[in-house]
């Protein structure tokens, strides 16, 4: 099966089985930012933006992304030019292993790009799908709202 | 390997479902994508973004019509559902998490038909209907409580899709909704309670007590409605609860007795 | 200076572009093949015949069995007692027994299938309780794997004669480790005929010792990749999977990936182990001092001896909590059961018996009408004070993290943080509680464990860049920037200079384990000696004075000149430790914690509701400030988890049957509360800059504070842990009853 959509800004044109996953199909095209914890839409280590929503890319099938945009962490910055949510993640020490955060990132994302100024309690709502083992949630909702400041500002 | 079929409208999906009924209807895929619940299925019916099947709009009567393929995030989000049936948004709210909220639709919630779907014993306590359609017989409109008929088992043929719920405009009336979960997000429902009560002069005239996870589908405490009817809310009527719930992974039949009362009692003394 | 300040983490810029490879994300090696493990489904078992099915076709797919092994069929680790694979006897659910390597998963899956094993079922005993000299053998004669004992004094004369005798018992469950990342390891054939193992782990050297008994003398080495949280959980369970992806790699001749699905991991790997412990205590009614204690603790160690015997000792050493007292008998005994075997997790013994003691304080404060904190004020150490195993506490911490959480206990009573609607409904039936406990944690290995394990560290200057070459891994608690931010503070060289080189057993000595809460203590303390040994090294090379500065000494050297290596290993601390009696120094140091939780109780469903939770907590010396409230912050919450919501449900083959993310539930950002840390600083001369080991300190007993909060709150008194809604309404109601 053919689908088509638009990933990271690009227009793509992947050929896959057709109950092939979006995450598998991320992973294989060598979008390995986007990570597996469970397959069972719970952690949230597999969240990308579907049309600007967060969702979990285990529990969709690439054949859904058809005529839509997906966002995955490769497309939010790089090491050399990062978005100010990942400079903000580091900056606020919200980064321990590491494995949640490309899905924290994508919900944040998703967050900030409808709420440019979002409270305590929406950011924790809008990071309720994503499951952290290390930090115990402070540093990532500091670093949210640092990097939510830091957007305002460059408006 | 599946195949996926992925009309573009409504007709075309109503035609597909006649003529594909092995092919699972697929909207968000919250429930159906999920691993454990079986093998791939031989094909998929993507119902995601197809015209006419999603949306919020207010039809005659002030009662409000669901696209059945309406994410729950836009109706916890939505002016209309906060306005005359607050309690479907904050059910919409506290189902699972961000992400499925995002995906999950309303429509996907009443198919799966689980015992413990958050939004459906709101639509009980709402007297919600369920319209669905098929391409040979055009539509029917299903008062929501016939429409769960046992376990997982709904008052759909073969060839018809959930197509929309209509929810009436109750907001004059007292609301509520309460899920006790196993944690406070991301949480599969230990007990659901959803109430309505319509009172003149002080006497309740109408109630409804309608309550998820405690039966093999979502259902109305009828003793307790009877027991409400006729003069001002007491919250004795609580005792009348006869509930049967079962043990299962998430809590035990006696918890789940236990929380269903209490709930109930604490929402009947605030009235 | 660079110590104690928020330099950024060196790993930071990578894992948050997806630039950072976990070993899922490691390019595909060509002809890689994926493996998976056949379980036994039985407690105990005799395993009479494996057949293949051979209507099957077989072609491309591998099996291994025990009788592929090269080498023994052990795992070694304390004692020879668990097989890589089953042969002949399976004794819990989950053993492995045979392993299959496809192309791809869904072939290996279906191979798997193919393999039919006969079981002769035989009486399993799953009651860890009634092990103990059980007719059902599992270990050795009377099933226990090991015993540890601490003696001061003679409390059994106290306990006999005292006026005031208190007797509590306390129960504690099952807790998974739930890193994110699960469990995976790749062994990859090297174009010398060895192997390479890489992967998701803590400990490099510990499946270098276990694979060097599997793999009959084929040369190999251990690789480290990022990994992506552990907390003990891949501390020794990753030799068991690398034996397995070594095994299959040998005989398929090809590359083996296994990365375990996460209900796999969640029933077939290591957990916390359970434990019941009975507490009593002889205290003086007048002074409230505790006159006698006696702590007794049982602890399940599973179906195998694994590392539970450290367990056992570090349960039994923190068993009588922070609090002085003359007469003291601490006894642990790690029991065997037909049950997967648990292992490592975050604290390590210590969540467990200072759950009790911690209980048990409050117990003892009820009896005597008093308030807790003035009975714990009364009690706890003070510098001077001697340990039950007489080692001599100088540290005045305790009395500063005690004072820190009783005013900030006092400041929530007088100002409790508002009630906010929760989530789940509106017009809850809600009380509040707060209360605090305090803790303590020995950090490093006991006694003469670290003169044994004599870390080694080697530090190299290549070009104008420092190495740091230790087994020491990063597995989030930020050892990859912290390590280098020491060497370069010790040489006063900049930090973006200095890096950990990969943790690789082919190129990096032994440092021990990255356990034990010291690999800054301990480990990051002899990178430090190795910096100025290679400082050292390179003015003696360039025959230059002792006033010259390293970098002055790295600019002065030839850009041709090739790397300099020194290495550097711990000095025999000269700990004095009878390991026989449990007596003398038992750890280099303890760190010490005061935490305080501010909760509501929900009157109708027993569903505990976290408002704030404080913790003034000593850690020596704060290598880094944020990253050290990282890990306070991130045990604290796993504590809370540990708390009321974390339950391993056993079923009647003794394996976890909620084995799903959505039925083993960790605290969600909704969950969590608000939190407020209070680093403190009693710095401990054997640490870099006065370092202490923190790592599992936090986990200690917030969960001890939960259970307090909550008897402030609605007055029932809960001694067993997880505090679910069940056991808190079930309080509830018979309390409820009683009135």
């Amino acid at each position: 099966m053919i689908v088509e959509f638009t990933l990271n800004g690009e227009a793509v044109r992947w050929e896959m089985p057709p109950d092939t996953k979006l995450l598998d199909a991320l992973r294989v095209q060598g979008l390995i930012g986007t990570k597996q914890g469970c397959r069972e839409a719970t952690c949230g280590a597999c969240t990308v933006l579907l049309n600007g929503r967060a969702v979990f890319s285990c529990a969709l099938l690439l054949a859904q992304a058809q005529g839509g945009t997906v966002e995955t962490v490769e497309g939010l910055g790089s090491v050399s030019d990062p978005h100010p949510l990942q400079r903000a993640l580091v900056d606020a020490s919200a980064v321990q292993c590491g494995f949640c955060i490309p899905g924290v990132l994508m919900s944040a994302k998703g967050l900030l790009d409808q709420d440019p100024n979002p409270s305590e309690g929406a950011i924790r709502r809008a990071l309720n799908g994503n499951l952290c083992r290390c930090t115990g949630y402070v540093k990532i909702i500091e670093g949210v709202t640092l990097a939510a400041e830091e957007m305002r500002r460059r408006v | 390997m599946s195949r996926v079929y992925r009309p573009k409208d409504l007709a075309e999906a109503l035609q597909m479902r006649a003529d594909h009924p092995e092919a699972a209807p697929l909207a968000g895929g919250t429930d159906l994508m999920v691993t454990r619940h079986s093998a791939p299925r031989e094909a998929y019916l993507n119902l995601f973004n197809v015209e006419g099947l999603s949306g919020i709009e207010v039809i005659q009567g002030g009662a409000i019509r669901v696209g059945a393929a309406t994410i729950h995030r836009q109706i916890a989000c939505s002016p209309e559902i906060q306005r005359a049936a607050p309690i479907l948004a904050e059910a919409a709210r506290v189902i699972g998490g961000r992400q499925i909220q995002n995906r999950g639709t309303i429509g996907g919630n009443i198919a799966n038909a689980s015992p413990a779907g958050d939004t459906l014993p709101v639509l009980l306590a709402l007297d919600a209907q369920i319209e669905v359609q098929s391409a040979a017989r055009g539509a029917r409109l299903i008062p929501i409580e016939g429409f769960f008929k046992g376990y997982k088992q709904l008052d759909l043929a073969a060839d018809e899709l959930i197509t929309a719920v209509i929810v009436p405009d109750h907001h004059q009336d007292a609301l509520y909704f309460r899920k006790v979960g196993t944690r406070a997000a991301v949480a599969i429902s230990q007990v659901i309670l959803a109430g309505r009560v319509k009172r003149v002069e002080g006497r309740v005239i109408e109630a409804r007590v309608a309550f998820g996870s405690v039966a093999p589908t979502p259902i109305r405490a009828r003793e307790v409605e009877a027991a409400l009817i006729g003069h001002p809310v007491d919250p004795r009527a609580a005792d009348a609860l006869d509930v049967h719930p079962i043990d299962d992974i998430r809590g035990t039949a006696v918890y789940r007795r236990a929380v269903a009362h209490r709930v109930l009692r604490t929402w009947l003394r605030a009235l | 200076m660079l110590i104690g300040t928020n330099y950024q983490r060196l790993d930071g810029r990578a894992k948050v572009t997806g630039a950072a490879r976990y070993v899922d994300d490691l390019p595909q090696p060509e002809g890689c093949l994926f493996g998976l493990t056949l379980r036994s489904p039985h407690p105990h078992a005799r395993i009479d015949a494996i057949r293949r099915d051979p209507g099957y076709d077989w072609q491309g797919i591998t099996v291994v069995t025990a009788e592929d092994i090269p080498g023994e069929n052990v795992v070694a680790l304390m004692t020879d007692d668990q097989p890589v694979l089953a042969a002949g006897l399976t004794r819990h659910v989950t053993e492995p027994i045979a392993l299959v390597a496809a192309p791809t998963r869904q072939r290996a899956a279906e191979a798997l299938k193919h393999i039919h094993v006969d079981y002769t079922p035989l009486p399993a005993l799953l009651d860890f309780e009634i092990a103990q000299d059980h007719e059902i053998k599992i270990y050795g004669e009377d099933n226990v794997f090991a015993r540890a004992a601490t003696l001061r004094g003679d409390p059994d004369a106290l306990l006999r004669d005292a006026e005031l005798v208190i007797e509590g018992i306390y129960r504690v469950g099952h807790q998974e480790q739930l890193y994110i990342e699960p469990q995976g390891l790749i062994a990859l054939p090297r174009e010398d005929g060895g192997l390479t193992i890489l992967g998701s782990m803590q400990c490099p050297y510990y499946i270098h010792k276990a694979l060097k008994r599997v793999l009959g003398g084929v040369d190999f080495n251990v690789r480290q990749t990022t990994t992506g949280g552990a907390f003990g959980g891949k501390e020794d369970y990753p030799s068991i999977m690398g034996a397995h992806v070594a095994l299959l790699a040998l005989k398929a001749k090809a590359p083996v990936k296994m990365i375990y699905a996460r209900d796999e991991d969640l029933i077939a790997t290591t957990k916390r182990h359970p434990a019941v412990i009975r507490v009593r205590a002889a205290v003086d009614p007048k002074s409230a001092k505790l006159l006698a204690v006696e702590s007794q603790m049982i602890f399940d160690g599973g179906a195998y001896n694994t590392l539970s015997p450290v367990v056992n000792s570090r349960g039994v050493l923190h068993g009588a909590g922070p609090y002085v007292c003359e007469h003291v008998r601490v006894t642990g005994v790690m029991v065997a059961s037909h049950t997967p075997p648990n292992g490592a997790f975050r604290g390590f013994g210590a969540p467990q018996s200072q759950f009790a003691m911690e209980r048990h304080m409050d117990r003892i404060a009820r009896h005597l009408e008093m308030d807790p904190a003035e009975l714990r004020r009364i009690n706890y150490y003070r510098p001077g004070d001697l340990t039950p195993t007489g080692q001599r506490l100088d540290d005045p911490a305790a009395e500063e993290v005690f004072e820190r959480a009783r005013a900030w206990v006092e400041a929530a009573r007088r100002a409790p943080a508002p009630v906010e609607e929760a989530p789940g409904g509106r017009g809850r039936d809600l009380a509040r509680g707060v209360a605090f406990v305090m803790g303590f944690h020995g950090a490093g290995f006991t006694g003469n464990g670290e003169s044994g394990l004599a870390a080694k560290v080697d530090v190299s200057l290549e070009g104008d860049r420092v190495l740091i070459h230790t087994a020491s891994i990063d597995m989030g608690q930020g050892i990859d920037t912290v390590f280098p931010a020491i060497v370069a503070e010790t040489l006063d060289y900049p930090l973006d200079k200095v890096s950990c080189a990969p943790h690789d057993t082919a190129t990096v000595p032994n440092s021990g384990p990255t356990a034990a809460s010291r690999s800054v203590m301990v480990v990051g303390g002899v990178s430090q000696k190795g910096a100025r040994q290679l400082r050292e090294a390179l003015r003696a090379a360039l025959g230059a004075g002792p006033e010259a500065t390293f970098a002055e000494l790295v600019a002065a050297r030839s850009p041709e000149a090739p790397p300099l290596r020194v290495r550097a290993q711990y000095d025999d601390d000269g700990a004095i430790w009878d390991a026989a009696r449990y007596w003398g120094d038992a750890y280099p140091t303890y760190a010490w914690t005061a935490v305080a939780v501010e909760l509501d109780v929900d009157r109708d469903t027993g569903e505990v509701i976290y408002r704030r939770l404080f913790q003034a907590t000593d850690v020596g010396k704060a290598m880094n400030k944020v990253i050290v409230e990282g890990q306070l912050e991130g045990g604290a919450v796993q504590a809370l988890g540990y708390a009321t919501l974390e339950e391993v449900v056993i079923d009647a083959r003794g394996a976890m049957k909620n084995n799903r993310l959505t039925d083993y539930i960790i605290p969600t950002t909704m969950d969590t509360p608000e939190l407020e840390t209070a680093i403190v600083e009693y710095p401990f001369a054997g640490g870099p800059y006065g370092a202490k080991g923190i790592g599992e300190l936090p986990h200690d007993v917030p969960a001890a504070a939960v259970a307090a909060a909550i008897e402030d709150a609605v007055g029932v008194v809960l001694d067993q842990l997880p505090m679910t809604p069940q056991r808190v309404l079930a309080a509830l109601m018979m309390q409820e009853e009683e009135a």
